[in-house]
């Protein structure tokens, strides 16, 4: 057998066999979908908690508000993704919601809850990293503290802010490869399928790798571009 | 204009301010030094509020903006500041450092505050800066372009904290002319300055300030010439070399 034919035969069973090919299609929608709504609730509920952070920061009215945050971050960050997706998916969702089977929901919960706390944190970072003289020009020259928020200190501190997110993406992404405990079909899953099929691990695992590297590479490439952007316009 | 009673402060255990009483008028110009340590930044910092005094009141123009019900967003926007450090917002562009304040606040349309902008930095010559970024600039640039974003809100009151202390020596004349054109065009002045011949030159007053108290308040021949508190001596006696 010519190592053309022994190529063929790989790629064959990979992705042909059985329809192979279809089941990676929907796998892949299936991660996409399920990384892309995590980062979007974790996006919503990181900006939310940052808020609550910093608003609460030195105030005593805000106590429970700072209380409820650190609590969040402290739980959130302190235990594993994987359990908190078994809790979720397996002891929650079920007294919730009538329809058990709704792993991508359950999923893109648990990651974007997860995320979120990430989120928050980086956030927060960003918005402290700017220094209190700016706070002070704005607020002495009579802007509201929400206006100096908003034009003074969050367009510094998206300068710190990107990068450490476009990070916190790129291991959501990667996370996303534990789904599988759920029955949602996803790109780990499917590799785990043909395996069974071929009796062979090491071909579709380093076909998924491939795949999930070039999600990564092309996220950063993303945020590279953003950055110099951003970098342009510090400079005028 | 501005009235102080019983004003202190303090940060946790440490008492910076010990109930300070003084009373700045119209048209002063008030300078105060002091050794460092010595409250004098604080006190100037509770003036516009940016510290929250522990006890006492300041009133401004017949407000007490010490009250938590005072809205302090607008009484700022009749006291300008000027930082050590400048503090110029450094992703806008000078023109923009200058118009945000105006704008935002909507006291002028974007025209009228570039108009004024553009007349306030011909006042200090550099009208050519306009569209470059803070980063671009010296530090006594910096500082003047601070001056004039603080002017552009119109203020009654101008409030200067150290605002040579962090500039190369060379660059310190240029920012003390446009204080005392500033001055000399009428504008309450209150400065914490260890620059001694401005002090002697613009002040009406001199405070000297130690402990968290006023030790010395006199006009500039006197207090240079004839000070009193033996503090304030060795002060000067270190100072004027």
């Amino acid at each position: 057998m010519g190592f053309f034919e022994w190529i063929w035969d790989k790629i064959y069973a990979l992705l042909i066999e059985n329809g192979n090919y279809k089941m990676l299609l929907r796998a892949f929608g299936n991660t996409m979908l399920l990384a892309l709504f995590a980062v979007l609730i974790g996006i919503v509920i990181g900006v939310v908690v940052a808020i609550g952070k910093v608003a609460s920061a030195h105030s005593k009215k805000l106590f429970l508000v700072r209380w409820l945050c650190n609590l969040y971050i402290t739980v959130i960050r302190g235990t594993p993704v994987y359990v908190q997706l078994l809790i979720f998916y397996f002891a929650l969702l079920p007294m919730l919601l009538k329809d058990k089977n709704s792993p991508l929901l359950a999923g893109a919960i648990t990651f974007g809850i997860n995320s979120g706390a990430y989120v928050a944190e980086i956030i927060r970072a960003g918005i402290q990293s700017v220094d209190i003289g700016q706070t002070e020009a704005s607020r002495s020259l009579g802007l509201s503290s929400f206006q100096t928020m908003k034009s003074i200190i969050l367009p510094q501190a998206i300068k710190t802010i990107l990068p450490a997110l476009g990070n916190e993406f790129i291991v959501l992404i990667k996370e996303t490869a534990v789904i599988g405990v759920t029955s949602l079909y996803d790109l780990t899953k499917w590799a785990e399928r043909v395996s069974s099929f071929t009796f062979e691990l090491l071909t579709p695992m380093l076909f998924v790798s491939l795949i999930y590297l070039i999600l990564v590479l092309g996220l950063t490439k993303l945020l590279n571009i953003f950055e110099r952007r951003l970098a342009k316009s510090d400079r005028g | 204009m501005i009235e102080v009673k019983n004003l202190k402060k303090s940060f946790g255990s440490n008492l910076v301010l010990d109930g300070i009483n003084y009373q700045i008028n119209k048209g002063e110009k008030i300078v105060i030094v002091g050794p460092s340590g010595s409250g004098k930044s604080t006190f100037l910092r509770c003036l516009n509020l940016l510290e929250k005094p522990t006890e006492g009141e300041i009133w401004f123009e017949g407000e007490l903006i010490s009250d938590p019900k005072c809205k302090i967003d607008l009484v700022r926007r009749k006291m300008g500041m000027v930082f050590q450090h400048f503090n110029l917002f450094p992703h806008l562009s000078i023109m923009d450092n200058i118009t945000l304040a105006p704008v935002k606040l909507k006291i002028q349309t974007k025209e009228e505050a570039k108009e004024n902008a553009l007349r306030l930095l011909r006042r200090i010559g550099l009208e050519e800066k306009a569209d470059t970024y803070p980063a671009m600039l010296s530090g006594g640039q910096k500082q003047r372009i601070a001056i004039v974003r603080a002017l552009a809100m119109n203020p009654d009151v101008m409030l200067f904290d150290e605002p040579t202390s962090a500039l190369d020596p060379e660059m310190v004349g240029e920012v003390l002319e446009v204080m005392r054109e500033l001055a000399d065009d009428g504008m309450t002045m209150v400065v914490v300055t260890h620059e001694m011949g401005f002090a002697k030159e613009v002040a009406t007053k001199v405070l000297f300030m130690a402990d968290g108290n006023i030790l010395e308040e006199k006009p500039p021949q006197e207090f240079f010439g004839n000070p009193e508190h033996p503090r304030l001596r060795d002060f000067l006696a270190k100072v004027l070399i």
